[in-house]
């Protein structure tokens, strides 16, 4: 099992490899789909990539937390929260690819 | 907005680009997320969020319908935790 992390340059590279533009372009165009897809999250619109997964928002109502350090109470104010829902596909390969 | 709307606006940004490359290169990003969970690896997309694996255990499961036990394999789990700017603009002006 790997345990590498990833980053930006890991997808522009494998753009690069696949497409053959330049590692300049690829790099702009790995960050125009992250950019795309975060501005329609915010716009609340909900991104669905088939056999990748869907990312949807999702409002959370005010409530009252507490520090678990000091007991003290806090007020959490109503927010948005980004979730995540992998597709089987991508359930399945990394089940597949994770077995011990 | 779903993949080929993504890939529509890529597409519309770069004129000097194929549609069928726009698809290959959209295609070639979520493959690669996937191939590397696949391989365990974590992908960190600073600002927008990081891709993991995370490992359940085994347990005893229970048929919901008929209340058997069933022993539930180990596992490994995709999981995505937002990055803390788009969490952030998630919550602008609120």
């Amino acid at each position: 099992m790997g345990e590498k992390t990833l980053t930006r340059m890991d997808l522009s590279e494998a753009v690069f490899r696949e497409v053959g533009l330049s590692r300049n372009e690829s790099a702009q165009l790995v960050e125009s789909v992250l950019q795309h897809m975060s501005d329609a999250l915010v716009a609340g619109e909900s991104v669905k990539i088939s056999s990748f997964g869907t990312f949807s928002v999702r409002s959370k109502a005010a409530r009252i937390g507490r520090n678990p350090k000091t007991g003290e109470e806090v007020p959490i104010l109503p927010r948005r929260v980004l979730t995540f829902r992998p597709s089987h596909l991508m359930k399945e390969r990394v089940a597949a690819g994770n077995k011990s | 907005m779903i993949r080929s709307e993504l890939v529509q606006r890529i597409a519309d940004e770069n004129p000097h680009l194929y549609q069928r490359d726009v698809e290959r290169i959209v295609n070639t990003i979520f493959d690669e997320i996937i191939s590397a969970m696949a391989r365990g690896d974590r992908v960190e997309l600073r600002g927008f969020g990081a891709f993991s694996v995370k490992k359940r255990d085994a347990r005893t499961g229970r048929n919901p319908r008929t209340g058997e036990s069933v022993h539930v394999e180990e596992k490994h789990v995709p999981f995505f935790k937002t990055g803390k700017l788009l969490r952030d603009r998630l919550n602008e002006d609120m």
